[in-house]
């Protein structure tokens, strides 16, 4: 699947957009979250805090106990400062 | 009722008079135009502006703004509703969102437009950068905006 990242999750990951493929075992956006921190200290700072981390799945905010199956696209950004 | 969205998404600038001349011409229903604009400031919870940078999601923006734009149409009685939100780099006093709503009579008007930027500030996929003199940083989001957004859910 596709995962994108945008504001600061960008930053710190370090990258805009990539394309991953997850174990089995990982089922929810929680547990992706908990998947992706574990790669790299680039990750683990960008989820450090992941309550304060929004999630859309194919464009549709999702919460954190979505399941990730039949994902297309999955984006991870920041709180939405936009208007 | 003929009620015309349109959504862009875009780094030039907007024209408010060509705007709310577009969603008018030809129409002889609207009786009441509402505009929003939402411009660059300086001054940001007390730091020194200097610039802002938007960056969106490109497709979930537009599809946010539409969703609600849909809501905000099956809520009132509009005949038109324009939202054009700019990214790219801004400094203070250059314009950054426009809302236009129409509608037969001033209440609905005003009410969708400011249903439309409450739904805009906390669900549509945009964020900003603010620079200053001691260097750059992302904007918070505020818990206000979240209370502002709440009060249109249905109960």
């Amino acid at each position: 699947m596709k995962v994108k990242y945008f504001a600061w999750v960008r930053e710190r990951v370090g990258k805009a957009e990539e394309t991953i493929e997850p174990p089995a075992t990982v089922r929810t956006v929680e547990e992706l979250i908990a998947w992706l921190s574990g790669r790299s200290e680039a990750y683990a700072y960008a989820f450090e805090k992941p309550k304060v981390i929004r999630t859309a799945i194919d464009h549709t905010h999702v919460k954190s106990d979505t399941a990730i199956a039949g994902a297309r696209e999955i984006a991870f950004f920041p709180p939405m400062t936009g208007g | 009722m003929i009620c015309p969205v349109a959504i862009r998404i875009q780094t030039d600038d907007f024209d408010i008079a060509r705007e709310i001349a577009v969603l008018t011409r030809s129409r002889t229903d609207i009786g009441a135009v509402v505009s929003f604009s939402g411009i660059c400031r300086a001054d940001e919870d007390s730091a020194n502006v200097s610039a802002l940078t938007l960056e969106h999601y490109p497709g979930m923006a537009e599809g946010e703004i539409k969703r609600h734009a849909d809501e905000a149409v099956s809520r009132w009685p509009l005949n038109g509703v324009t939202v054009i939100h700019r990214v790219g780099r801004f400094v203070p006093g250059q314009n950054i969102v426009l809302v236009l709503t129409a509608s037969q009579h001033r209440k609905a008007a005003f009410e969708a437009a400011e249903f439309l930027m409450d739904y805009l500030k906390t669900s549509a996929p945009f964020w900003k950068k603010e620079e200053s003199a001691t260097g750059s940083g992302w904007v918070e989001a505020h818990a206000r905006d979240d209370e502002a957004a709440a009060r249109w859910t249905k109960s």
